[in-house]
């Protein structure tokens, strides 16, 4: 156990760390002068050789990114030039927005994927089951924005029920956050809910064919008690793995669904900083979301080792 | 940071479209060819200028002269569309063909000589996986000038890691086979072998999730042009149409819908006449 912990840990720091270094190298690869690109053709020398300095530019590469990486291990992603605010606070205080806006997209994408692909895992190839297949591709095949744009335009603009943009912190005004969370983390689950559907079905299917469940069958278990007790454990396997891979396609989600409903999360942080040339904001969110991913990754597995002792934590690095 | 699980047959868990279409297939089927041939001959259609601005007839409804209206410029929504459609058929196909070729190679080079080098590309590969894809992707993209080029290699580099895998999957398996065995014995080269014995065997299950993928990449690529971050301006993109019409979806639905429209009855095709191809070519379950 202990060996294996020692191993899944040393694992773990060098996928960090090279996603440290992935992450400044894109940033100090790029061609062009930063400084350059942000000042623009009319700076004169001495204020693009002020800037460089400021962003550490006027340093070697690699000096460059043990200093990067000494503030980002102390806690300093460095500061936003526009607004002098430290990075690491601007992702901090941003952060609790996504993570509203991704758990309750996963919430609402089991919450539909569980009852129908039990469902249709039960009966399939009834019209019931071709009917949330054909709505499952319909939503595999829509980008998340729009997605978004054709809830804005039936909920915010034709009916008038939801506000279309805008955003009431959580603290602040419960009811007012809600109203203004719903289209959004709607936009996200049922972006998400057709891959968990699809997976559960086809997993339960296989369950179903089982011995046991014809065991359960021949004792006269009802049909729900043998789907819900007996079928869904063993099928909600690879659900869990995959719930926690799409996590990296939900943040991709987010970022769009952000920018869509003016959220002031991560994902605008990120892509103002891309607008506005801050490049150590860019950096800094890379370098968070990368590391977010990472650790959700790690947590997956083990939960999956645990849940299912035939997987060995060895056969998970492969 | 994968994990390993046991895949059913295919005819256990039917998958959407082959139940729900059937020989119905063949509309789809046909909606991308028309597509393709679209974009390819937009120059030659009787269509209006999809660049000439009338600012005095912006935001018009569906006429005879304007099939989807006009935006916000007066442009031609319909034929704005077909050119920015060939923005997305190009990345789409461009980018899945770069990770491909590049996730191919890797792979075959992992599984046939494994070892250090087998060890050093998959370190890599679990790098790559380790950022959000399009997050990965606008970085890449907010660094450089954008250009159609680097919005294909972009994208391409995120198919890399699953075309590597399924390419490395096969090859391990196929070097243990007895053609390669006497491919050995009668003194053939490693690059020969890798050449002329392995890698034909490896076009089907590669071209297998190939389709499926250009959705996926269709659907990147509509991200990165709804921020903004794909080819420039003036070069019209779907998403970026959508972008820049939103602000009038309540009064011009046609703008946004328009562009819309096209980009989902593309995805929709790939998705039913790629899971076609999927099954014909690999038998197994799709990835998900």
């Amino acid at each position: 156990m202990l060996r294996r912990s020692l191993r899944l840990g040393g694992t773990l720091v060098g996928i960090l760390f090279a996603v440290s270094l992935i992450t400044f190298l894109l940033m100090n690869l790029a061609p062009g002068d930063a400084a350059l690109a942000i000042l623009g053709e009319t700076a004169t020398a001495e204020s693009i050789a002020t800037l460089r300095q400021r962003l550490g530019l006027d340093v070697p590469l690699l000096q460059r990114y043990l200093n990067w990486l000494g503030g980002v291990l102390t806690g300093d992603l460095g500061e936003s030039f526009r607004a002098n605010e430290p990075v690491l606070d601007a992702i901090v205080g941003r952060f609790p927005v996504t993570l509203q806006l991704l758990l309750g997209a996963q919430v609402v994408a089991l919450a539909l994927a569980l009852p129908i692909g039990i469902y249709t895992a039960y009966r399939p190839r009834s019209l019931a089951d071709k009917t949330a297949l054909g709505v499952a591709l319909a939503f595999v095949s829509t980008p998340p924005f729009l997605i978004g744009i054709i809830l804005i335009y039936v909920f915010a603009l034709q009916l008038g029920v939801l506000p279309a943009t805008g955003y009431v912190p959580l603290g602040e005004d419960l009811v007012g956050n809600f109203l203004t969370m719903v289209l959004p983390i709607a936009t996200l689950g049922l972006f998400e809910f057709p891959i968990y559907m699809r997976l559960l079905r086809s997993d339960m299917i296989q369950t179903l064919q089982q011995n046991f469940i014809l065991l359960a069958r021949a004792i006269g278990l009802p049909p729900w008690r043998i789907l819900i007790t007996h079928a869904l454990r063993p099928s909600s396997l690879s659900l869990i793995t995959v719930v926690g891979i799409n996590m990296g396609r939900l943040i991709g989600g987010a970022v769009i669904v952000e920018v869509l409903f003016g959220l002031p999360g991560v994902g605008q942080l990120l892509v103002d900083g891309i607008y506005q040339r801050e490049y150590l904001v860019v950096q800094g969110v890379v370098l968070f979301v990368g590391v977010f991913f990472v650790l959700i990754n790690t947590l997956v597995d083990l939960l999956y080792s645990m849940l299912d002792p035939r997987v060995r934590v060895d056969s998970i690095r492969h | 940071m994968t994990v390993s699980v046991t895949k059913p047959p295919a005819h256990l868990a039917p998958i959407a479209a082959r139940q729900w279409f059937g020989p119905l297939v063949y509309i789809p089927a046909a909606w991308l060819v028309v597509a393709i041939a679209a974009t390819v001959f937009a120059g030659l259609l009787p269509l209006p200028d999809p660049f000439k601005q009338a600012l005095l007839r912006t935001l018009q409804p569906p006429s005879a002269a304007h099939w989807l209206g006009t935006d916000s410029l007066g442009r031609d929504v319909f034929s704005r569309s077909i050119v920015g459609l060939r923005v997305s058929l190009i990345v789409g196909i461009g980018s899945v063909a770069f990770g491909l070729a590049l996730g191919g190679a890797l792979g075959l080079v992992s599984g046939y000589f494994r070892g250090l080098i087998d060890l050093w590309i998959s370190a890599v590969m679990t790098v790559v996986l380790s950022f959000p894809p399009l997050v990965l992707a606008i970085a890449i993209m907010s660094y450089a000038q954008p250009s159609l080029v680097l919005v294909i290699v972009v994208l391409g580099i995120l198919f890399v890691p699953a075309f590597a895998r399924i390419a490395r999957a096969n090859t391990l398996s196929l070097v243990e086979r007895e053609f390669v065995l006497a491919a050995r014995a009668i003194g053939m080269r490693d690059g020969f072998i890798l050449l002329r014995e392995i890698l034909p065997n490896l076009v089907a299950p590669l071209a297998a999730y190939s389709m499926l993928m250009v959705a996926v990449a269709i659907i990147g690529e509509a991200a990165l042009s709804f921020l903004g971050l794909s080819v420039p301006p003036p070069q019209p993109t779907l998403g970026g149409m959508i972008a820049a019409e939103r602000a009038n979806l309540l009064e011009a639905p046609w703008s946004v819908f328009g562009p819309a429209g096209f980009l989902f009855l593309t995805i929709l095709s790939l998705n039913i006449v790629g899971d076609q191809v999927q099954r014909r070519l690999d038998g197994r379950e799709a990835a998900i």
